[in-house]
């Protein structure tokens, strides 16, 4: 609270707190290390990686999506020139043939039969890129197709083909049908006896299109033999450590030989979650005996990843006339594809997360996730969270419109706040600004109405729907205006134990003292080498810090993902410079502790190499202290921790923090053409603390428009009828160019948690949630159309499907 | 595969008369994909990139003769005035880096539907100066497109130019894609009013298998303009004929469901396009009319 700071006494200084001096600290929007080299085009990724001598890998994929395996001939493939190695099931080395994040039920090669379009069959290396493809292309396999599973009522039919038989993992003792994965109800009140004190009640059915995570570097990696019979390899990836598990076992190798590196990485957003070609190009390395580089094409990593689960949701609301809540129900079925990665965990998020910022006491709640044969899907940021925040969004305006109430205002009467109970029982515990970030949104000028007109009458066509294919000079042109406020869990939920991994180490180089992280952290962009650095300085009072390469020579840093890294391995790196700054004190004080009553009465600071007491005065430098010594330590870190919900009432402490932005959308929309300008898509987000205000903001922009890709063109389309992917280039999947992409104007709020370090949020999953239902909210007040589904094409708004 | 790098236009045509199947290639943002994709491994790449003149362009008295590589860009920063309806379609090709290699002649010698410059050579009325080494023949740009992917020319013929009339009035082109840029059409229209004959003429992409002109819409037109007297009194298009011209463009179309649009909504908005691009040509008509007269 403002005028509570007790003004210090003339002559006494003011208290110095750690950090608090530094320069290039925590709070600063220091400058990234990779920034340049991306925009210069000198960052060297993953695909850009050369060893002498190496091999390519290509896999061989199926061309069909559900089919029994008859036969494999690899004997003209093998007998071509340049060919090293081909590989199918037969030739995997060791008893664990099967990989998974969670369920092992993803073949590293198929056996038997393909699941789904894409699925990899047969391995080649050979010494060229084109030889290795030719020859994959000879290799001869003869398929036998069986019927397909491609939507709930084909998985759950009395007689239904099952996707995976004798399924054994441990959510089949729970699940209706074995062709779903996992099953998440939450039963909390009771929603019919609730439903009878609602005036007005809602029903809704929405569905939610696949969607891609399209980062720009395609998979790839390194594999390089060792030695010692085992292998080094450098990939792409978000989690190296996870990775780790699930190679070393089908290699048949211990851990500690399967050394992993992280490089370049071009974007993830979940898509790195899950193994691609990491166990296919150390397989093959291990069969040559030569390092293997296999880098996918942009046809190929569009079968190479999960995408993000397509959706049915079926929504109830009720409230009374004065605009409260009474209750929910909902059921939400996500397409898990053909392997579970992630499904059980998204399927938990969708269902906790499915009442969104509100407070609903009765809720009846069941989200599934399905088997079936189309593409897997698995991560994608914001996490089955974003599936459920379109459905109670669109909600949220049908029933404000229904009760004659502004559909900000509805959402503030009914938002939840700190201490508001969640439909899993779990209180918020920290702040929850729902009704705030709604009014900044709200309380923002509009942008000027007929922004595209320029002088004489003529139109900026780049203001417009269509932009420079010049469809329109202003004809049919409508504008609209929508909300959307979202809810996002932080970090790994239900009891898993999400720890990260620092190895903080401080000596003195050229008589100044250097400080040296070390984390297995995969950096993806996200911009987490420059909190590393950002913490290090604030913790430890030096200027130079170095980031050591991620690698597995350093404890798990957990996935780059769940919006956690920041608060999870930025936390560990607090941590270990804690305990770095201890050591350091420590031996300051066995060494001269005796010169300076200070040392024993005074808390003592690292703050510009030296050390200092709070009240300002310099001690001694680090140097001096240290010397020739080096003070490493490594550490782990945890947040608290959280526990699984109930499998029958979905009741428990799941989540560990919670996120959440606002957004509000102006679009025009060319409604004879059915084409869509978003003009403006502002956002207000609670950030706890921002680290690095530049990056906070770069990652709300970024969220945001991963969110509008998804309101207006990007969808992976899926053939009914074959389950064949129909789009997998980025000629026909969309993406926002920077002429789709509006003004995004943010404004960020930091109301600590205080269980946080530094008291800050996860923000890098938020923004992508509320930003899709508000551009969806503005297209129909544009237009007037109901517009259920996500994303919107032509089509629909012109009644031409 | 065999890369072949013809330093003249001469030994551009005997290599093609040699290998007939032979892929030209000159700024490659087409060709390129396609190996890229594996939809093609032709046995002969023709590079034509050191063959100078193909990029170079002509200004004459009633026509522009265009090199078939001139890029995308050079039309848009030279040719408004002469070509605007194909300045108008260059802006609409890709990024500004395909810009800069591709040209219309690569469209043509790919001659997909989808490509952006056929509706603005269909309405131009240009015609296509092809050669081999038995000599060299004009192609009308109405005889040019003759199937899915398939022009006119024989497998011994390279493209050399285009040979455009010079706008004798207002052009328009107006292209939808699911996006604001870089997009494949999922349908275009071009139009050219011709007031020294006192034609119109048009060219529509992506809605039939071959770029096609509206003929039926182009003759009603031609016929109301005349029939009305609009050429000399530049009066407002009654809204009743622009609806009519409009609904025969759409007729004009033979769309396929396809992944980037319906049928249904290609012929809906051919049809959109149609009336808005004849009412900005004509108000653009009507204006210099005007201020032809006040002068």
């Amino acid at each position: 609270m403002a005028g509570t700071t007790a003004p210090s006494p003339a002559g006494v200084p003011t208290n110095v707190t750690q950090g608090s001096q530094t320069k290039g600290g925590i709070g600063e929007s220091t400058l990234r290390p990779d920034g340049t080299l991306k925009v210069t085009g000198e960052f060297a990724y993953s695909s850009d990686m050369w060893h002498e001598d190496m091999l390519w890998g290509q896999t061989l994929r199926s061309t069909v999506a559900h089919a029994e395996i008859v036969s494999i001939d690899t004997s003209e493939a093998l007998a071509m020139a340049g060919v090293y190695a081909v590989l199918t099931y037969d030739d995997l080395p060791a008893e664990v043939k099967n990989y998974g994040l969670e369920i092992q039920d993803t073949p590293v090669l198929a056996h038997g039969k393909v699941r789904h379009h894409g699925e990899p069959v047969a391995l080649v290396a050979a010494d060229h890129p084109e030889t290795a493809r030719r020859a994959a292309a000879k290799i001869k396999i003869e398929y036998k197709e069986l019927p397909l599973i491609t939507d709930e009522a084909s998985a759950t039919a009395p007689d239904a083909v099952l996707v995976h038989e004798g399924r054994d993992d441990h959510h089949i003792g729970h699940v209706p049908h074995p062709n779903i994965v996992h099953r998440q109800p939450i039963i909390r009140g009771d929603a019919d006896e609730a439903a009878k004190k609602a005036d007005v009640i809602v029903k809704g059915e929405y569905t939610f299109g696949m969607q891609d995570q399209a980062f720009l570097g395609p998979e790839s990696g390194l594999a390089v033999p060792g030695e010692d019979g085992g292998v080094d390899l450098y990939v792409a990836t978000q989690w190296l450590h996870s990775d780790l598990k699930q190679i070393a076992p089908v290699l048949g190798l211990p851990e500690e030989k399967v050394r992993m590196t992280l490089s370049g990485v071009g974007g993830a957003f979940g898509g790195r979650e899950d193994i691609s070609m990491q166990i296919h190009a150390c397989l093959l390395a291990l069969r040559t005996g030569k390092p293997v580089k296999i880098v996918y094409n942009r046809f190929e990593s569009f079968f190479g990843h999960v995408h993000r689960h397509p959706a049915k949701l079926y929504y109830e609301h009720g409230a009374t006339k004065d605009g409260k809540l009474t209750h929910m129900k909902c059921k939400i079925v996500l397409d898990g594809g053909a392997y579970a990665s992630a499904s059980p965990a998204v399927v938990g998020n969708a269902s906790s997360l499915s009442v969104g910022p509100y407070v609903v006491d009765d809720v009846d709640i069941e989200a599934i996730a399905l088997y079936t044969n189309n593409p897997p899907c698995g991560a994608m940021r914001g996490f089955g969270a974003v599936q459920a925040c379109f459905a109670y969004e669109a909600q949220m305006d049908k029933l404000a419109d229904k009760l004659g109430l502004d559909r900000v205002e509805f959402r503030q009467l009914n938002a939840m706040e700190q201490g508001t109970i969640m439909p899993t029982g779990q209180p918020v515990d920290s702040p929850a600004p729902v009704a705030e970030i709604l009014r900044r949104v709200k309380s923002r000028p509009l942008p000027p109405e007929r922004q595209w007109e320029v002088a004489d009458g003529d139109a900026d066509v780049r203001e417009l729907p269509g932009g420079l294919s010049n469809t329109t000079h202003g004809e049919g042109v409508v504008r609209g205006v929508g909300y959307a406020v979202g809810i996002k869990n932080v970090g790994f939920s239900e009891g898993f134990d999400d720890y990260s991994t620092a190895k903080v180490r401080i000596e003195v180089i050229n008589g100044e003292p250097v400080a040296t992280v070390h984390t297995a952290m995969a950096e993806v962009g996200q911009g987490g080498v420059t909190v590393h650095a950002q913490i290090a300085r604030t913790e430890l009072g030096v200027q130079q810090v170095t980031i050591h390469p991620a690698d597995t020579q350093v404890g798990s840093a957990g996935s780059t993902s769940a919006s956690r890294q920041t608060y999870v391995t930025g936390g560990a790196v607090k941590n270990s410079c804690e305990l770095v700054r201890e050591k350091v004190l420590e031996i300051g004080r066995r060494k001269f502790g005796s010169y300076h009553p200070a040392w024993a009465t005074a808390e003592l600071l690292l703050e510009g190499g030296k050390v200092v007491t709070d009240g300002g005065e310099v001690l001694t430098t680090i140097a001096e202290v240290l010397e020739d010594e080096a003070v490493e330590i490594e550490a782990e870190w945890r947040h608290r921790p959280t526990d699984a919900f109930d499998l029958v009432t979905g009741q428990g402490n799941g989540h560990v923090q919670y996120s959440f932005a606002a957004h509000r959308a102006v679009v025009e929309v060319d409604t004879e053409l059915g084409l869509v300008k978003v003009i403006e898509l502002s956002c207000a987000q609670d950030v706890g603390k921002a680290l690095n205000p530049l990056s906070v903001v770069g990652q709300i922009q970024g969220g945001t428009t991963q969110g509008l890709g998804v309101a207006v063109m990007e969808e992976i389309i899926v053939d009914p009828k074959t389950a064949k992917v129909r789009n997998p280039s980025f000629t026909d999947y969309l993406i926002p160019t920077i002429l789709d992409t509006p003004t995004i104007p943010v404004d960020v709020l930091e109301l600590a948690d205080d269980h946080a370090p530094y008291g800050l949020r996860g923000i890098g999953e938020a923004p992508t949630l509320s930003s899709t239902p508000a551009v969806l909210a503005a297209i129909r007040n544009a237009t007037g159309l109901e517009l259920n589904k996500t994303p919107v094409r032509p089509e629909h708004l012109t009644g031409t499907s | 595969m065999d890369f072949l790098r013809p330093a003249s236009w001469e030994e551009a045509l005997a290599a093609k008369a040699e290998h007939p199947t032979a892929v030209p290639i000159a700024g490659g943002t087409d060709v390129m994909v396609e190996i890229n994709f594996d939809h093609r491994r032709p046995e002969y790449l023709l590079d034509l990139n050191r063959i100078g003149d193909l990029s170079e362009w002509e200004v004459g008295e009633k026509t522009v003769r265009l090199g078939a590589s001139v890029s995308y860009t050079k039309i848009m920063e030279n040719l408004r005035t002469e070509l605007p309806g194909l300045a108008l379609a260059s802006h609409t090709v890709a990024s500004p880096q395909i810009r800069n290699r591709g040209g219309v002649g690569g469209n043509l010698g790919t001659a997909s539907p989808a490509g952006d410059a056929h509706p603005a050579l269909l309405s131009s009325g240009c015609e296509v100066e092809v050669e081999s080494v038995r000599g060299v023949r004009m192609i009308p740009i109405d005889d040019f497109y003759v199937g899915v992917k398939r022009n006119a020319m024989e497998p011994d013929e390279l493209i050399r130019a285009v040979h455009l009339p010079k706008a004798d009035g207002p052009q328009q082109f107006s292209k939808v894609g699911t996006r604001n840029a870089m997009v494949i059409a999922v349908c275009a229209f071009g139009i050219a009013l011709h007031p020294e004959t006192r034609t119109v003429r048009t060219g529509i992409g992506s809605a039939a298998p071959t770029p096609v002109r509206a003929r039926e819409a182009e003759d009603f037109l031609t016929a109301a303009l005349e029939e009305g007297g609009f050429w000399e009194s530049g009066a407002p298009i009654p809204p009743s004929v622009a609806k009519q011209f409009a609904q025969l463009a759409s007729g004009a179309c033979n769309p396929i469901d396809d992944v980037r649009g319906s049928a249904k909504y290609r012929r809906h908005a051919v049809g959109i396009m149609a009336r808005r691009t004849l009412g900005w040509t004509w108000e653009s008509y009507r204006g210099n009319e005007r201020s032809a007269q006040c002068a």
